[in-house]
């Protein structure tokens, strides 16, 4: 095989973010669409660590990497809690039944 | 090929092989474990990378804490009366057709670009200490901003999921 460089991170990050896409497209459970969610924030923050390494940046896209871990730290935790109000009103979280905007 | 190229052919396997079956299976609890290696396999990544912190980060963050509230979540959500929890799919052909379109058409501009990129020797001394001086003096406004953001979020989220009382 060829030498890693830049190109095989960008492209396992690249074939990650579609995988990522197809979990929220494709699942009908709310808690699977949040995992898809997590795929797609963890390809983008491959793609900062790369190209802090193979770019001249110095150490930018690792402090961007680690905002964006903190922030999805936080982004699931207010996804789940609003999840779980959602099974709270509609005793459902397959996102094809929730159609009502008011209970 | 040296052993820096098999170890990242190996955690690349992993993580891509990983995140394909979360997205798959329709067991929940087996896509959740496959999300633990996936996050195993990108922290893999991140070391070979050179980001020894932010792997550590990520896996204490990430598997940690965000996969352990996903089974919260998981455990709380759907009605345990069999043991099996299964989940259902949306539309897999056009998402399947869709998604393809997309990853190869994102695979061609990023193999046929000239990235500017030069292949920088990893220093043999862990990124803890410039990652600490870089977030106090450089980038200290966005740190502190931070800092509030999840104060507000652990407000939120815990006043969103609360009963009920009244």
């Amino acid at each position: 095989m060829l030498q890693v460089g830049l190109n095989h991170y960008l492209f396992v990050s690249a074939i990650l973010f579609s995988l990522g896409i197809f979990g929220i497209v494709t699942r009908r459970n709310a808690v699977m669409v949040l995992m898809g969610l997590e795929l797609v924030l963890n390809s983008a923050n491959i793609n900062f660590v790369a190209f802090a390494k193979f770019g001249n940046f110095g150490m930018s896209g690792q402090i961007i990497a680690l905002f964006v871990i903190i922030l999805a730290a936080a982004e699931a935790a207010i996804a789940l809690a609003i999840v779980l109000n959602i099974y709270k009103t509609f005793s459902t979280v397959n996102v094809d039944e929730i159609d009502k905007l008011k209970e | 090929m040296t052993i820096y190229d098999f170890m990242f052919y190996l955690f690349a396997a992993v993580t891509l092989l990983s995140g394909f079956f979360v997205v798959s299976t329709k067991n929940i609890i087996y896509s959740a474990f496959s999300l633990l290696f996936t996050f195993m396999g990108v922290a893999g990544l991140y070391v070979l990378l050179g980001a020894d912190f932010i792997a550590i980060v990520q896996v204490m963050v990430y598997v940690g804490g965000i996969l352990i509230l996903m089974l919260f979540g998981v455990m709380l959500t759907n009605k345990i009366t069999n043991v099996q929890i299964r989940t259902g799919t949306l539309q897999i052909i056009p998402a399947i057709i869709g998604v393809g379109l997309f990853a190869g058409i994102l695979t061609n501009i990023l193999l046929n670009t000239e990235w500017k990129a030069s292949n920088i020797e990893i220093p043999l001394k862990t990124t803890i200490f410039d990652l600490g001086r870089y977030l106090i003096t450089d980038y200290v406004l966005i740190f502190e901003v931070l800092g509030i953001l999840l104060l507000v979020a652990l407000i939120g989220a815990a006043t969103i999921a609360r009963k009920d009382s009244y």
